[in-house]
């Protein structure tokens, strides 16, 4: 016991603020992590400004958020995954498959409501998402593989259904199109609002929902979230379902934006999408990161494409560009966590 | 007393375990067996040793990538980067014989860089202890972007005739590639080393458990370092072979192909949380499913009908085992007798 | 594994490495003291004009890509034509276009032992070992649209002589800019022979005096890919503001080409021309943001082709300069320099036109 009259107090007061003071410390450093793609992502505008002032016209900008629009609902979507721990490689071939679903439907029936094709694509997604699920939760198997097997079925089916065909523009009913191309409120494109919209909902329920908090839980500890009575089962199944109505969703928006279909639309996205998320702050291993950063990723990895051509950068370069991003980005996550564990390390030292 | 029925319980257990493995390897052989006995009935132009060279030729890529991921996933990691490594070898191949580099030369130094390449991917994972699905996810855009840094979109395609003659030819009369020989040669190599040296026992150890690993004196890190170094080699004699069976260097070479050597490496028994899989299986797995290619080109049904059944079949070898195992957890825990030893 | 094992190992590693750096830098094949070009398969013996064309001739076709529109119009007209031979006709390709994958087909071909490979080439070298391959098994082999090198093919069915293509469209963006002005190129594959073939006669066309006001500033790739296409449309427009024009010498990139423009803010201010097809480009030409393009006719393309193949494979003719032969209703045909045939000159579309054709 000491002697002091000042030190019981501030040992208790010590003793208290520890515990808050460390998911003080975690938050912050999320915040960093996020403001940091934020960083990069102006200040990557700001250079391309410079060399053209063109990159920021109005057209630019819409193209730019059409472009990003796909990207994010994917992104967000895959972070929910990611965060349990698991992964969906299958998205890609999902969106080939509802995009030419719906090209198709609107071909058969030209008249029907945008809203109506977008409910068709997001169930259709969340009945295939469900499946994987289905699999991962229930039959206890590892989600890499699973995934890797349905991204090659999905595409299969897709190619099947679409064997050689190649639904044109020009078939596309214009409203339908027009949709998918021009700006609604604000100037501000639909599709962009519709993602927007999907980011803000995500990062609500993240926040607020206790089921959204769970997901964290699930993917830190499996074992443990299990102890405590978290259904991580339930839980997981959920989050393949969703990850695929906003595939499905993206499906559909693909095909509003683009017009021309076939089997090949959207091959290799799913790794794009990772990627999104990695950079964007998700933690492979699950357990953190936000949709917001991955969002904000899906983002930066969609301007870099537009910017490096502004640039005059050779397009070349815009592949190694990214796989250098993703380098960083983990390298900097780990970085933080190495910081966040020895800050921990310390404040429990003063502890007695 | 209790040691030797403990040692029996462990015996059971284990022989249990190689049961199942071995059964995994059998089921492929028979369906391995069933496929080329059903195609020489069915399909024609199958039973033809022109067949054997064509399928050959597409296994040889694939089988030197799958022979070293298969050491990778084992210890728990993975190298998703090994297309990339591929087509980065090929470009920059290319990119030196177009400057007149000699050729033999050439070739020795994108050996070299395919162990550079494994190397920085080993760096990342065993000497920053970051996650090998993130690093090689990013290493294999930054591989592919550098391919076509180097060579853009242009191909190179004047390789020497008797070189890219050499990749095709075979041996004899039998159809089979001389490619083929080198492939089995490394097979083998990797073969024994995994399954009769004390290094692949550690592999295993490692991926069972790396902590336990390390505490009994194995060097985790240097080893993972090393598996990625050979995967980048692995990959980069695919990456010779695919320029020369093509006759060309081109920045997308063997694009994607990185799905298709994971498929075969997980169909092969190999499980994705390392610890148990046999290079066998994987190998029996490779040439399972370039055969079911060969045959349903050859029977005029389209490619995606393949893509099908590998998805499938992946899907089935991982929840299969788990069936499996829940229904012998749920035969063995009624009554199932376990003798206490009085000491 | 102990470190000091893993020493000798990597000792022993470096060891060998060097020994075989140095054997291979010492001597070894360099480019170009090529020995000979590879022989050409000179299976054909000789031509008899007078044989009859065989029954049941097996015709594939095997175009760039398989969910091509031109390259489905293209193949129609060649089982039409196959049909009318009494042969038997089949069509197979990748779904993107890519030369490896053309190279997977060959293969199975080859094993079928097909009568006739007609196809189109990605890459002029890549596919070359297979279809000689092939040719040793006894097919005959005729390339369409976008030639491979002279010695792996028995003839090429060109749709119109390289440099018409080129002038034609050259001509059209220079009427449509009022000749001067920056423009690009949004082309294929960047291996493509014809569409390379074509540049390179436009770059040439573009040094002569009445196009010293032009000014080439790139050329983009869309790898015959509607998307990617679409995207670099739109980088070459924020790239370069000043751009007047855009030729795209490929159906696919024209078609997302102008699907981009009128769209956008450019619709109308930049000019676009190129090869399209009229079913495609339509409601393109209506709104105004093409004002006319050229083509020729793919059925007819494909219809050549298989007669030509047939004529080939039946011994009538075996690839020399000289030697004709009959392609059903668009009559007889003579082969020129190279083995090369020639379709006909290409045919402008516009408004006053549009509407004649359906493909």
């Amino acid at each position: 016991m000491s002697a002091t009259r000042v030190d019981p107090p501030r040992e208790t007061a010590r003793e208290q603020s520890a515990p808050s003071s460390t998911a003080r410390a975690a938050r912050y450093l999320m915040v960093v992590r996020e403001l940091g793609v934020l960083a990069v992502l102006l200040l990557l505008i700001l250079i391309t400004y410079a060399t053209n002032s063109r990159f920021l016209s109005e057209q630019s900008v819409r193209d730019l958020l059409l472009g990003a629009a796909i990207l994010v609902i994917l992104a967000v979507g895959q972070t929910l995954v990611i965060v349990t721990r698991n992964v969906d490689l299958s998205v890609g071939s999902l969106v080939g498959l509802i995009a030419f679903g719906t090209g198709k439907l609107l071909l058969e029936y030209p008249g029907a409501p945008i809203i109506v094709a977008i409910l068709a694509g997001m169930l259709a997604g969340a009945f295939f998402g469900a499946l994987n699920g289905a699999l991962v939760a229930l039959a206890k198997v590892p989600a890499l593989v699973i995934t890797l097997g349905t991204l090659y079925i999905y595409r299969s089916i897709d190619h099947l259904w679409a064997s050689g065909q190649q639904i044109n523009a020009a078939d596309m009913p214009a409203g339908f199109l027009d949709f998918g191309r021009s700006a609604g409120i604000l100037g501000i494109p639909w599709l962009a609002w519709i993602a927007l919209i999907v980011v803000a909902v995500a990062t609500f329920y993240m926040r607020s929902y206790r089921s959204g908090r769970e997901l964290y839980a699930i993917g830190s500890d499996p074992d443990a979230a299990r102890l405590s009575g978290i259904p991580s089962g339930r839980r997981v199944f959920g989050v393949f379902a969703i990850n695929g109505a906003l595939a499905g969703l993206a499906g559909v928006l693909y095909a509003a934006r683009y017009g021309t279909l076939d089997a090949t639309v959207g091959t290799g996205l799913e790794l794009e999408v990772v990627a999104a998320a990695v950079i964007g702050g998700v933690a492979i291993f699950g357990g953190s990161g936000t949709v917001y950063g991955a969002a904000l990723g899906a983002l930066l990895l969609t301007t870099i494409d537009s910017a490096l051509p502004v640039l005059r950068v050779d397009a070349f370069w815009q592949q190694a560009f990214v796989g250098a991003l993703i380098l960083a980005a983990i390298g900097f996550d780990r970085l933080l966590s190495v910081r966040l564990a020895r800050r921990m390390k310390s404040r429990r030292t003063h502890v007695v | 007393m209790s040691s030797d029925v403990a040692g029996r319980r462990d015996s059971t257990r284990l022989s249990m375990l190689r049961g199942v493995v071995g059964s995994w390897e059998f089921a492929l052989l028979v369906i391995l067996a069933v496929t080329l006995v059903g195609s020489e009935l069915w399909v024609d132009n199958f039973a033809n040793t022109i067949t054997v060279t064509f399928l050959l030729l597409d296994v040889v890529p694939i089988a030197l990538m799958a022979t070293a991921l298969t050491l990778v996933v084992i210890t728990g990691e993975i190298d998703l980067s090994v297309a990339s490594m591929l087509g980065l070898t090929s470009a920059v191949m290319g990119q030196l014989w177009f400057s007149g580099m000699t050729l033999e030369f050439a070739i020795v130094l994108c050996i070299l860089l395919g162990a550079v390449l494994g190397a920085v991917n080993g760096l990342f994972v065993a000497g920053l202890g970051l996650p090998s699905l993130a690093v090689t996810i990013g290493t294999l855009a930054l591989y592919r972007g550098l391919s076509y840094v180097v060579l853009g979109d242009r191909a190179v395609a004047d390789f020497p005739f008797d070189w890219t003659d050499r990749a095709i030819s075979t041996i004899g009369g039998t159809g089979v590639p001389v490619a083929v020989i080198p492939t089995v040669a490394l097979a083998i190599l990797f073969g024994i080393t995994l399954h009769s040296t004390p290094i692949g026992r550690a592999l295993f150890a490692m991926g069972n458990n790396e902590d336990t690993a390390r505490f009994s004196g194995i060097s985790v890190a240097w080893t993972k370092f090393w598996l990625f170094v050979a995967s980048g080699v692995m990959s980069s004699l695919a990456g010779v072979f695919w320029t020369f069976r093509y006759a060309s260097a081109r920045a997308d070479n063997g694009f994607g192909l990185e799905l298709a050597v994971v498929a075969a490496v997980l169909l092969g028994g190999v499980s994705i949380f390392g610890g148990r899989g046999s290079l066998f299986g994987v190998l029996t797995a490779v040439v399972l499913l370039a055969t079911l290619q060969r045959t349903l080109q050859l029977a005029s049904v389209t490619d995606e009908v393949l893509n099908l059944v590998t998805g499938s079949l992946l899907i089935l070898s991982v929840v299969v085992p788990n069936i499996v195992q829940m229904i012998n957890d749920r035969i063995r825990r009624p009554g199932a007798p376990v003798p206490e030893a009085a000491p | 594994m102990t470190r000091s094992k893993l020493r000798h190992l990597t000792g022993g590693l470096a060891a060998v490495l060097a020994l075989t750096l140095t054997a291979a830098a010492c001597g070894g094949t360099t480019r170009g003291e090529d020995e000979d070009s590879g022989d050409s398969q000179d299976s054909l013996g000789e031509a008899d004009p007078n044989a009859e064309i065989q029954e049941g001739l097996h015709i594939s076709f095997l175009p760039k890509q398989i969910n091509n529109p031109y390259f489905t119009v293209a193949d129609g007209g060649g089982e039409a034509a196959v049909g009318e031979l009494g042969g038997e006709y089949e069509e197979v390709g990748p779904s993107e276009a890519s030369a490896s994958s053309q190279v997977s087909y060959i293969n199975t071909l080859t094993q079928q032992s097909v009568d006739a490979i007609v196809t189109s080439a990605n890459d002029p070298n890549a596919i070359c070992g297979a279809l000689n391959q092939a040719r040793s098994a006894g097919a005959v082999v005729v390339t369409y649209d976008s030639d491979t090198n002279p010695d792996c093919r028995d003839l090429f069915v060109n749709q119109a002589t390289s440099d018409s293509i080129a002038k034609i469209q050259l001509k059209l963006i220079a009427d449509q800019i009022g000749g001067s002005g920056q423009i690009a190129i949004l082309s294929a594959t960047p291996n493509a022979t014809n569409q390379n073939a074509w540049i390179d006669v436009m770059e040439q066309e573009l040094k002569k005096p009445e196009y010293s006001d032009i000014e080439l500033v790139e050329v983009a790739y869309g790898n015959d890919d509607d998307e990617k296409s679409f995207q670099e449309t739109q980088g070459l427009l924020s790239s370069y503001p000043d751009l007047a024009g855009i030729i795209s010498p490929t159906t696919v990139g024209i078609a997302a080409a102008a699907r981009y423009l009128s769209g956008s803010e450019y619709k109308g201010q930049v000019a676009l021309t190129g090869l399209g097809t009229p079913n495609q480009m339509r409601e393109f030409v209506k709104d105004g943001t093409v004002e006319a393009f050229a083509l020729w006719d793919p059925e007819a393309l494909g219809y050549l082709a298989a007669y030509a193949a047939a004529a080939l494979a039946s011994g009538q003719i075996n690839g020399e300069p000289g030697q004709t032969f009959e392609a059903g209703e668009l009559g007889r045909y003579t082969i020129e320099e190279d083995g090369v045939v020639v379709l006909g000159p290409p045919t402008v579309f516009d408004k006053s036109n549009i509407d004649d054709f359906d493909f």
